[in-house]
């Protein structure tokens, strides 16, 4: 039912999820964008479950887990790294390289 | 159960010996043993010296009992037996492939022969050294070297092949070096250390190089299988044959003392007196006659070898003698003896009279170490004289001696019995080891001319002989004290535990030649003993030199005559000489001695070959050592290149990785995505 159409949003979803990633210097905006590659995913693992049986909506839940929790970590992280840098521009965090 | 007893346990042909294993193993093991305590105790309790008075010389007499018991037992088996070698394998050593080569003993009448001389002369030295060390700081690391190179001398007179000897050869050149530098707080000994060990590694690379080309001729280093094999599978008088024996005695020639490499014999009296008696004259120098001895076979198929072996003999014998001269330091003028008397055995084995060099070699050992240990007395005597006033002058000196009959009066009489043997008054020792050898000489003149120089260089040689020693004798036990004032009253005879090896080695002296009587004695006792008893060792090489008419053929009647008159002539002109020069000339002691003149300097200064091998070799080498191989070679090729190199060459890749490392998280990003894609698109496109 509707597998297909289901499939190609969750692609859609996840490419432009990684595109902002790629695009965007906002450490806020690249971690949305996350979060929307995340959900990309819960979207093909809900539709997959209709031929692949339960389990895959059971992920959906620890995924939906996960990404909680780290929306928490993430989002402490980015507050410390406004707090010391008063920005959140990545281009300007760039102390650890070779 | 007695050793005898258990003798029948030799299973007949095969030679193998289990019952006489653990025999052997002690004679070898005793010494090594003596070594580990000794060595412990010096480390840990250098104090303990009665304890080390008692394991020194105890592990040595104990080695000589067996001996002796092992020697009579072979004796009766020999007997009816003559050709059995008794081969004692321990266990198997280098086990690899083709190449089998066992920890093994053999004893057969040559090594017997070599074994009794060892531990009876060694014995003789050990007790002397209690009385001569007494005082010495390093008396227990004194006897554990003294040990552990009896322990190495014996593994090689007995090893059962070519690198067990080697072992045994590598093992007495390590403990001559460190008794060399016994006293190694001062640089003129450590340095003569190193040089009797480094002139020794140009004859080892002789040495391995002949074992090397048998080993690929032979296919093993089993003594008894290439002595069998050698006359098939090698021409007589070839290259190959020819090279073998030459490398070998290159090998001789640095560890007994031959041209070219002599010259680290006289510096090696830098160690102690009974070192140099023991290791510097009696047994480790004649290791170079033994291996002759040993590889008759090969030599006899070798005249070549043979002529050149007997010509450097001759020539040392000479040469080293008229050194002998005019040398000051009572124990140079041994040394330079003890290279000259190396040169008779070199001349005897050479011409292929085996039994003539071991017998000199045996005579050579009673007499030479009597020689030594007495000027050890001398020295002993000397330097508790000037101890005593405290004055700086050389104890070794003769010109500061003169006279000492009367203060050590039994000393200066051994050392005369020694004089007279090693001189060659019949019927010392020496008169009839030295006349056969020159007997033999003389004799294989007859097929090959050039015998009869060498013949004629020995008989000089043996004049030079007795003058250096009748002069030794004069400026040493005769004429004035010239020691001094105050230190005369100091001169005093050695202690018993000194003169009683003297005695017994000028027992030795005296008699040692009854040991192979020639023929022309035959009214003084049985005639050619130790001949017989070689004749199976021997017979191999004796066979071969028939084979090809090299065997020597002795003078007989009137030319026999002749020749003993003029040896006895030789060494009475030779002592009466040295004598009346010595007696007339204005001796005085060292510190106002006036400066050599004329040819006597060039004599003084040996020759200056010293000095010649210093600018010659030893200054090239050190250049070319600094220049090229440290300042280039090490420091800019290998530090350099290699070293810096490699940690240069590490530092460039690690920078040009890190320029990947930006710290931008996005482009981190980049690469995890563009690699996720590659990945996927290689999983997808497989």
């Amino acid at each position: 039912m509707l597998l297909g159409p289901s499939l190609a949003v969750s692609a859609i979803l996840f490419i432009i999820g990684v595109i902002g990633v790629l695009v965007r210097r906002n450490a806020i905006v690249i971690f949305m964008c996350v979060e929307l590659m995340l959900n990309a995913v819960n979207l093909s693992f809900v539709a997959l479950s209709q031929v692949h049986g339960i389990s895959g909506q059971v992920f959906v839940f620890f995924v939906m887990t996960v990404a909680a929790a780290e929306a928490a970590v993430g989002l402490a992280i980015i507050l410390a790294i406004f707090r010391h840098h008063r920005t959140v521009d990545l281009m300007n965090i760039n102390l650890l390289k070779g | 159960m007695s050793l005898v007893d258990l003798l029948p346990l030799i299973g007949p042909g095969d030679g193998q010996g289990p019952a006489l294993g653990p025999v052997v193993a002690a004679i070898v093991g005793l010494p090594m043993l003596g070594f580990a305590l000794n060595g412990a105790l010096s480390l840990l309790r250098p104090a303990a010296k009665s304890w080390v008075s008692v394991i020194g010389p105890g592990v040595l007499l104990a080695s000589f009992a067996l001996a002796v018991r092992v020697f009579f037992a072979l004796k009766g088996v020999w007997h009816e037996n003559p050709d059995r070698v008794v081969l004692v394998t321990l266990w198997s050593w280098l086990p690899v492939g083709p190449l089998q080569v066992d920890f093994g003993f053999m004893l057969d009448q040559l090594s017997i022969v070599m074994l009794l001389v060892v531990t009876g002369v060694g014995s003789l030295i050990h007790l002397f050294s209690v009385g001569y060390m007494k005082t010495d700081p390093g008396y227990a690391r004194y006897f554990a070297y003294l040990n552990l190179f009896v322990a190495f001398m014996l593994v090689l007179v007995l090893g059962a092949n070519f690198p067990m000897m080697f072992i045994g050869w590598e093992g007495v050149g390590l403990c001559s070096y460190l008794l060399i530098g016994f006293w190694f707080t001062e640089k003129a000994n450590a340095d003569a250390g190193k040089k009797a060990f480094i002139v020794n590694r140009i004859g080892d690379f002789g040495f391995l190089v002949a074992l090397f080309l048998i080993w690929r001729v032979f296919g093993t280093f089993d003594f008894l299988q290439v002595f069998a094999m050698a006359p098939a599978h090698l021409p007589v008088g070839g290259t190959l044959v020819t090279a073998i024996t030459l490398f070998l005695f290159l090998g001789c020639a640095g560890k007994s003392a031959q041209i070219p490499l002599y010259t680290w014999l006289p510096d090696a009296m830098a160690g102690p007196t009974p070192v140099s008696a023991l290791i510097h004259a009696a047994t480790m120098v004649t290791a170079g006659v033994y291996l002759v001895a040993r590889t008759n076979v090969l030599f006899a198929m070798a005249p070549t070898s043979q002529a050149v072996v007997a010509g450097v003999g001759a020539l040392t014998a000479l040469f080293a003698a008229t050194i002998g001269l005019r040398q000051y330091d009572i124990k140079k003028v041994l040394a330079y003896s003890t290279v000259s008397q190396l040169g008779y055995m070199f001349l005897g084995v050479g011409t292929g009279a085996i039994t003539a060099g071991v017998f000199h070699l045996v005579t050579h050992a009673f007499f030479k170490a009597l020689l030594f240990l007495g000027s050890g007395s001398v020295i002993h005597a000397m330097h508790h004289a000037y101890h005593a006033t405290h004055r700086h002058d050389d104890p070794q000196d003769m010109r500061n001696m003169g006279g000492l009959a009367r203060y050590m009066p039994v000393t200066a009489g051994l050392m005369i019995v020694a004089t007279l043997a090693i001189a060659g008054i019949p019927p010392l020792a020496g008169f009839f080891s030295k006349d056969e050898i020159l007997a033999f000489a003389f004799g294989r003149g007859a097929q090959q001319p050039v015998f009869l120089v060498f013949w004629a260089m020995g008989a000089l040689a043996a004049l030079l002989t007795a003058f250096y020693m009748a002069r030794l004798l004069a400026m040493t036990f005769f004429g004035e004290n010239r020691t001094g004032e105050a230190e005369r009253g100091h001169l005093h005879e050695a202690p018993w535990i000194m003169t009683g090896p003297l005695l017994v080695l000028g027992v030795l002296s005296l008699a040692g030649g009854w040991l192979n009587l020639p023929e022309f004695a035959h009214a003084l006792g049985p005639v050619g003993m130790l001949h017989h008893w070689l004749e199976p060792v021997i017979a191999g090489g004796d066979r071969m030199a028939e084979a090809i008419g090299t065997t020597p053929a002795l003078p007989h009647g009137g030319a026999e005559a002749a020749l003993i008159a003029a040896a006895i002539a030789i060494a009475v002109l030779g002592l009466a000489l040295g004598w009346n020069v010595t007696r007339r000339s204005a001796l005085v002691p060292a510190r106002d001695a006036p400066a050599e003149q004329g040819f006597w300097r060039v004599l003084y200064n040996k020759y200056y070959v010293d000095e010649l091998y210093d600018r010659l070799i030893v200054r090239p080498l050190v250049r070319f050592s600094t220049g090229t191989l440290w300042k280039r070679v090490d420091q800019g090729l290998i530090d350099g290149a290699g070293v810096n190199g490699t940690a240069s060459a590490a530092r460039a890749l690690g920078w040009l990785g890190s320029r990947l490392q930006t710290g931008q998280v996005g482009a981190y990003v980049i690469f995890f995505v563009v690699g996720v894609i590659v990945i996927l698109g290689m999983v997808a496109w497989r």
